[in-house]
C-alpha cells in the first residue's frame, strides 16, 4: 500500500485529473448525453453538501444512501462471514469434506448476482431478504479460499506440537489452527467485502430499494444522468474506503 | 527384565510416488532409566523418523515403542519432543508458550499459577528475562531455550531431542548442549538424541547407538562411552579414551554404515 505523503497525493491527482479530462473531452464530442464534470457538480451538489438530507424515500442526501447501502452489505457480508470461515475451515482440514463439497463451489462460485436475486426473491418473496441473500452467495467465496488454503498452509511443526502436547481438538482449534489462519482468513474478509460492495448496485437496481444502487437506477429512469455519474463516484470512493481500512486491519495482523 | 523403553524391531515403510520405501527395518534399541543415549547417523538413515515413532507422531509399520513394556498408541506427556527448529506459536510469549504446556501437565492450576511455574522454567533455561517476548524477537538459541522449557515443563520421564542444535552457531551450540548436560546431571531423565554431530554425542552421552545407512537402516554399533561425569569440554577433550572412541565412530561411519546393505545386494 502507498503511504499517505503529500508527494503521493500529488502523483494520484495526475491520474484523477487525466479522468476528468477523459470525461470533459466524452462529453463534448461523442457522447452528448453525457453530463460535463462541471454539469455534473452543479445538478448533484445539494446531494453531497446536505449528505444527511431526507427530502423523499428516493431523494436522499448521498451519505444518507450510502448509510443504506452499507448496513445492507455489512449484513450480508456477516452471513457470508460466518458461513463462509467455518466451511473454509472444514475444507481446509478434512480431505473427504473437501472432495464432497469442493465440485459444487466450484460451480456456485462463478454465478454472478443477477442471476442469484430472482432466485432469492423466489425464495423469500421480499427484496430485503433476497438481496441480503444474493450478497453473502456472492461475496462468501474468496473467505471459503483463503480460509482452506490457510489452515492448508500451515506449517506442519504446529500440527505436531498441538499432537505431542496432547491438545484437545478445541484447544488445537484456538490455540493453534485459527491464530495460524486468521492473517490468511481477513485477507478472504477484505476480498470478501470489496465483492460484497460490487454486488449491492445490482441488487439494489432489481428491487429498487432506497440505496446508493437504487437511486442509481431510478436516475437512469428519470433521465438525469448526471447523478448517475454521482452515484458512481461514491460507490467507488467508499469502496475504496473500504478496502482500506480493511487492509489496515490485515496488515496488523500479518506482523502478529 | 523390562526396560523403561523398548523399541522393538521397528520397521517403517512409506509409500512414496516411486514405491514403497522402507527407511528402517529390524531398529530395536532398550535404554535404561536415566541414562543419556544417543543415535547417531548420516544425514537422512532414518533418525527423525525412529524418534518421531517414539513420540507417538507418527506409526511403525511393524514392531513398535514400549514404555514399562506397554506399547505406546500415540504421542504422551511422559515423552517430551524437541524439534530441530524451535517450533515455538509465534502469536504467544515466551511464557504463554510455555503456559500451554504447564496447562496440559497439571491442569487444575490456576492461570498465576500456570505462569508462575511456566517461569520457573524458564529460569531453568537460564532467559527469565525474556518472559514476555515473542519468539520472533528472539534468537534462535533462545528460542531453542524456550522449546526446552516448554518440553521440560511436562515434567516428561523421557526427553526425545530431535537434533535440536543442528540449526545454531558452535558457540550457542555449546552454551545449549552444557545446558542439556546441566539439567541432566540435576534430573538424571532419561533422554534420547538425535544427532549427526559425532562430538556432540560423545560429550553429552553415556551410549551412542550408531544406525547404518538407510534404506533398512539398523542398528550398527552401540558403544558405551564411560567418560568421567560431570563432563567438561576442555577435560573431556583431552581424554585419551575420548579420542580412542572418536576414531571408533568415524571409522563407522566412513566404512561399516553401509556394511548392511552391501550384504543384502
Ligand atoms: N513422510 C515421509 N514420506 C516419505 N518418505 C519419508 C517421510 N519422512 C521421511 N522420509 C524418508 O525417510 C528417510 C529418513 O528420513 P529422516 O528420518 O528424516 O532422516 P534423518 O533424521 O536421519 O536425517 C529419508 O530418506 C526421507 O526421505
Ligand atoms: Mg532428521
Amino acid at each position: 500500500m502507498m503511504k499517505l505523503t503529500l508527494r503521493n497525493f500529488a502523483y494520484s491527482l495526475v491520474g484523477i485529473i487525466a479522468l476528468g479530462a477523459l470525461w470533459w473531452i466524452a462529453s463534448a464530442t461523442f457522447a452528448r448525453d453525457l453530463p460535463s464534470p462541471g454539469k455534473t457538480w452543479e445538478e448533484s451538489k445539494v446531494y453531497v453538501l446536505q449528505p444527511l438530507e431526507k427530502r423523499g424515500e428516493m431523494d436522499q442526501g448521498i451519505g444518507r444512501m450510502a448509510y443504506y447501502s452499507l448496513t445492507r452489505v455489512a449484513k450480508g457480508f456477516l452471513l457470508a462471514i460466518l458461513i463462509g470461515t467455518p466451511l473454509g475451515f472444514l475444507l481446509g482440514s478434512s480431505n473427504t469434506f473437501f472432495r464432497m463439497f469442493d465440485p459444487t463451489i466450484q460451480v456456485l462460485r462463478p454465478i454472478s448476482p443477477l442471476a442469484w436475486l430472482p432466485l432469492g426473491l423466489v425464495i423469500f418473496r421480499q427484496s430485503e431478504p433476497a438481496a441480503l441473500f444474493t450478497i453473502a452467495l456472492c461475496s462468501m467465496w474468496p473467505t471459503v479460499i483463503n480460509t482452506m488454503s490457510g489452515v492448508r498452509a500451515m506449517p506442519e511443526d504446529y500440527r505436531n506440537v498441538a499432537k505431542v502436547l496432547q491438545l484437545s481438538r478445541w484447544k488445537t482449534l484456538t490455540k493453534v489452527s485459527i491464530p495460524a489462519t486468521i492473517p490468511y482468513i481477513f485477507t478472504g474478509y477484505r476480498l470478501s467485502l470489496g465483492l460484497a460492495w460490487l454486488v449491492i448496485v445490482a441488487c439494489e437496481m432489481l428491487t429498487g430499494t432506497p440505496g446508493i444502487g437504487g437511486f442509481l437506477w431510478q436516475e437512469y429512469n428519470s433521465l438525469i444522468y448526471s447523478h448517475i455519474l454521482m452515484c458512481i463516484l461514491t460507490i467507488g470512493v467508499v469502496g475504496f474506503t473500504l478496502d482500506r481500512l480493511m487492509g489496515i486491519v490485515e496488515t496488523r495482523l500479518r506482523v502478529v | 527384565m523390562i526396560k523403561p523403553l523398548e523399541v522393538t524391531s521397528l520397521t517403517k515403510v512409506f509409500d512414496t510416488p516411486t514405491g514403497k520405501n522402507t527407511v528402517v527395518k529390524d531398529f530395536s534399541i532398550s535404554i535404561p532409566a536415566g541414562q543419556f543415549v544417543s543415535l547417531l547417523g548420516h544425514s537422512g538413515c532414518g533418525k527423525s523418523t525412529v524418534l518421531s515413532i517414539m513420540a507417538g507422531l507418527q506409526e511403525a509399520t511393524f514392531g513398535g515403542v514400549c514404555v514399562d513394556g506397554r506399547e505406546i498408541s500415540g504421542p504422551g506427556l511422559e515423552r517430551a519432543l524437541v524439534f530441530q527448529s524451535p517450533s515455538l506459536l509465534p502469536w504467544f510469549s515466551a511464557e504463554e508458550n510455555v503456559m500451554l504446556a504447564v496447562a496440559q501437565a497439571r491442569p487444575k492450576l490456576s492461570r498465576n499459577e500456570q505462569r508462575r511455574q511456566a517461569n520457573h522454567y524458564l529460569e531453568m533455561v537460564g532467559i527469565a528475562e525474556y518472559a514476555k517476548q515473542l519468539p520472533a524477537q528472539l534468537s534462535q538459541g533462545t528460542q531453542q531455550r524456550v522449546a526446552i522449557a516448554r518440553a521440560l515443563s511436562l515434567e516428561p520421564r523421557f526427553l526425545l531431542l530431535d537434533e535440536p542444535f543442528g540449526m545454531l552457531d558452535s558457540i550457542t551450540r555449546f552454551e545449549l548442549q552444557d545446558l542439556v548436560l546441566d539439567l541432566w546431571e540435576k534430573d538424571r531423565r532419561t533422554v534420547v538424541l538425535v544427532t549427526h554431530d559425532v562430538d556432540e554425542a560423545l560429550y553429552v552421552s553415556d551410549r551412542i547407538i550408531l544406525m547404518t545407512d538407510g534404506p533398512e537402516a539398523q542398528v550398527g554399533l552401540e558403544l558405551p562411552i564411560h567418560l568421567p561425569r560431570p563432563r567438561d569440554r576442555r577435560s573431556v577433550s583431552s581424554n585419551a579414551e575420548y579420542f580412542r572412541l572418536r576414531a571408533q565412530v568415524i571409522d563407522f561411519l566412513e566404512h561399516h554404515s553401509k556394511q548392511f546393505q552391501e550384504k543384502a545386494a
